[in-house]
């Protein structure tokens, strides 16, 4: 209690200089925090991808299309659960920069194979029920203002429609929720038999199935299984669980994580260079106070806690208040104006703030207290 | 003021002198700021290396043309009858073999990425002799060039070093076939460096296109001559297509990408930004209080405050500009020309560009370091100057 008391009466001395170096401790965390939700919406999809969930794609090629006759090949294959098909549609909604991914698909399908997009029963209802209608992400529909029953024009970069239009329209029948938070809800999904009848050519391709296994300790060997199942056919096959083929992804647009962690290693250093310095100047200040209590009995040790405490407390206060307001920031969405499929400060990113803020408290404070620890009475007082 | 000026001098001079004392401190600032600013031109110079690549692509009298509605070539299609009638457009430069005009199919082929060992969609390009003549910087710098009709490939200079497997003598599968690489080039360091070449001929059966391409680029006579060219073809009732210049095609691929770098690159320099003033005003504020007394004598010998304020900010500009000189000086060494590959939303391919810090960056870079020293010396040295004499002088 007196340490604490003692903490408390040193940081009010110097009311300005205290607060200086909170403010850049703060500033320092908030970077941290809105720097994490950023890697987290690159790299979105890697931690809730299914262990039990393959991709398989064309071999050759991304763009290059599968036949729809697959899904029942691959459905035979031992340890397969079941298969889906889905197609990139690409479509455009008012301007390029509206961007989400289109899918069309088939709805029991979907419902079975991603258990996290969260759908009411009467939206899966009324979603069979519409040719023509859409299961839409919260995300996208908040995003821009849809309500159910809509009618969405999306123009075609791909797929043209048989009567020459390029303009698709669907109805909006349901929407979905993701059951966890990192869960995409930027998805659109439309039915395959619409979009198989009304595309102008590749009736009977589809661009990639979504596999589950039995068993997910067996999903490398099923996707062997798959690929040699193909191997030699025109259309060869190249199968890999979700997570990796997402991972994959993210990596093509950039070694995000790496560029993430150069810039906060140099926010890191430069912060502590400001608080280490802060924390030497205070005790090179205190130099007689601290011989003064070492005098009227306060251990060396003691001398060492209390201004290694300076220094945690400082840190503490304004890495907290850092972390919280990165957290409001994050909050109030994303910086490209909704393109990220998910934004959010992940729990384990704050967990690891707090390590970083003792971690740096203990850095910045070390040699200063040390330097405290070793006065020697005689020598400061007379200083 | 003469003698206001002469002021100004000394005390500045007497603060700067006074510097090695508080090294420390200056030292900390100093690396504060540098550090902000190699951030960010560090990541600014990503955003400048994409837009760099896509402007060098840009031929200046040429112009590309695609089925409208497409924003990419990717989401391009021509038949071969198309694009024989946009080869006869007026406006287009000829020579010995005709009109200047190359029909190109665009594709992307699976290529694990040197760094990481996944996947990533690398252009692949179908081309015609004319292909070459379109694209004045197009050169072939080691091997030689593929054979027409023969499934041989050549390869960007960009491609070669960011994706694996594309050395000459090693070879691409594609299907059930093995294309050796034959040649490397080089086109300006634009866009083409990031492609596989090779016969459109080859190309179109393997990815099953029939006779269809994507794109036609063309060489214009003039740049003048880019409106007929344009009417000529909109007008035309046999196609439905969007010529455009190819720098604005360029521009237009780059947004996305330049503008989400850009945003999140200036976010993040802000913000740093905030915590360098913060360990600026810091250094500044206890420069000011240890040298109170000092201060307080000079006024009462007369000294004005302007000159007291002045010293105190200049000392900070400089603090802020050695920082800048040597945090820009960093990036440029770490970032320029550092070679990176990311995925072009709008074709969804991979391209290969360099960072590139340029002068524009580095004078950013150094302005923004100017800022943060005048913001960290300004209020500090306002204290510095209202503090009644009298008491400062007395302080210990």
């Amino acid at each position: 209690m007196k340490y604490l008391y003692l903490i408390f009466s040193n940081l009010k001395r110097k009311k300005l200089r205290t607060g200086l170096t909170l403010l850049s401790i703060m500033v320092a965390f908030l970077l941290f925090g809105y720097l994490a939700a950023i890697r987290q919406a690159f790299e979105a999809g890697v931690e809730v991808a299914g262990a039990d969930r393959l991709i398989v794609r064309h071999k050759v090629s991304i763009i290059r299309l599968l036949p729809q006759s697959y899904e029942a090949r691959i459905e035979r294959i031992d340890g397969v659960d079941n298969a889906m098909a889905s197609t990139w549609f690409g479509g455009i909604y008012q301007e390029p920069k509206n961007f989400f991914a289109q899918i069309p698909v088939v709805p029991e399908e979907l419902f079975d194979m991603y258990p996290e997009y969260v759908v009411s029963d009467e939206g899966k209802a009324a979603w069979l029920a519409t040719r023509t209608g859409a299961l839409v992400g919260r995300g996208t529909m908040e995003r821009f203002g849809w309500k159910l029953g809509d009618r969405i024009p999306i123009n075609a970069t791909i797929w043209g429609k048989k009567d020459g239009g390029q303009t698709w329209e669907f109805d909006i029948a349901a929407i979905y929720d993701g059951a966890e938070k990192g869960t995409d809800t930027s998805q659109f999904f439309f039915r395959y038999d619409y979009f198989d009848e009304t595309r102008a050519n590749g009736q009977g391709l589809v661009g990639w199935y979504t596999v589950r296994v039995a068993n997910p300790d067996k999903a490398a060997e099923v996707a062997s299984a798959i690929d040699a199942e193909f191997a030699n056919s025109p259309e060869e096959t190249k199968s890999e669980p979700e997570g990796a083929f997402i991972q994959g992804f993210a990596n093509q647009i950039g070694n995000i994580a790496f560029i993430i962690v150069s810039i906060m290693s140099a926010v890191f250093f430069t912060i502590l260079l400001v608080a280490g310095n802060t924390m030497a100047y205070t005790v090179r200040e205190r130099t007689n106070e601290l011989a003064v209590l070492k005098a009227i009995g306060f251990t060396d040790r003691g001398v060492l806690g209390l201004v290694l405490g300076e220094s945690l407390a400082l840190t503490l206060v304004g890495g907290v208040l850092g972390l919280g307001l990165a957290m409001l920031l994050v909050s109030m969405g994303d910086p490209t104006d909704g393109s990220f499929p998910v934004f959010y400060l992940p729990t384990r990113s704050l967990l690891l703030g707090l390590v970083l803020i003792v971690a740096m408290a203990f850095i910045a404070g070390i040699l200063p207290a040390l330097q405290a620890q070793r006065l020697q009475i005689a020598d400061a007082l007379r200083r | 003021m003469f003698n206001w000026i002469s002021q100004v001098v000394s005390v500045t001079q007497f603060s700067i002198r006074s510097l090695p004392e508080r090294k420390g401190s200056a030292a900390a600032a100093l690396l504060g700021i540098a550090g902000v600013v190699a951030v960010m031109v560090g990541v600014l110079s990503i955003a400048q290396g994409v837009l760099r690549t896509m402007q060098s692509s840009a031929g200046d009298s040429n112009a590309i043309v695609l089925r409208s509605g497409a924003d990419s070539e990717m989401m391009s299609g021509l038949g071969g009858d198309d694009t024989r009638i946009i080869a006869e457009a007026p406006g287009i430069a000829r020579d010995a073999d005709g009109a200047i005009a190359s029909p190109e199919l665009f594709v992307v082929i699976n290529l694990p990425m040197r760094s990481t060992g996944t996947d990533a969609n690398v252009p692949l390009r179908g081309v015609q002799a004319s292909a070459m003549k379109v694209r004045k910087d197009f050169k072939l710098v080691e091997g030689r060039m593929f054979e027409w009709g023969l499934n041989e490939v050549i390869v960007g200079k960009g491609a070669r070093q960011q994706f694996a497997g594309l050395d000459i003598g090693s070879g691409i599968e594609v299907g059930q076939e093995r294309w050796p690489v034959v040649g490397v080039f080089e086109a300006n360091g634009g866009l083409a460096e990031s492609e596989i070449w090779v016969d459109a001929a080859v190309l179109q059966p393997a990815y099953r296109r029939g006779n269809s391409y994507q794109a036609v680029y063309v060489k214009l006579a003039d740049r003048a001559d880019f409106d007929t060219f344009k009417d000529t073809l909109t007008s035309d009732p046999r196609l439905n297509v969007k010529p455009m210049r190819e720098s604005e095609y360029y521009d237009s691929q780059s947004t996305t990408v330049y503008n989400l770098i850009t945003g999140l690159g200036t976010l993040i320099a802000v913000i740093m930004g905030l915590g360098a003033v913060f360990g600026a005003l810091n250094t500044m504020y206890t420069a000011v209080s240890s040298r109170t007394r000092e201060i307080a004598t000079l006024r009462a010998l007369g000294f004005r405050a302007g000159p007291v304020v002045i010293s105190v900010v200049s000392e900070s500009l400089l603090l802020a500009f050695i920082g800048g000189l040597f945090g820009a000086a960093l990036a440029w060494l770490a970032f320029d020309g550092y070679r990176a590959a990311t995925l072009n939303w709008s074709s969804f391919s991979a391209i290969t560009f360099a960072f590139d810090v340029n002068l524009k960056l580095l004078a950013q870079g150094i302005f923004f370091a100017m800022l943060i020293g005048l913001v960290g010396g300004l209020f500090p040295a306002v204290r510095a100057a209202r503090q009644p004499i009298a008491q400062a002088l007395r302080e210990l």
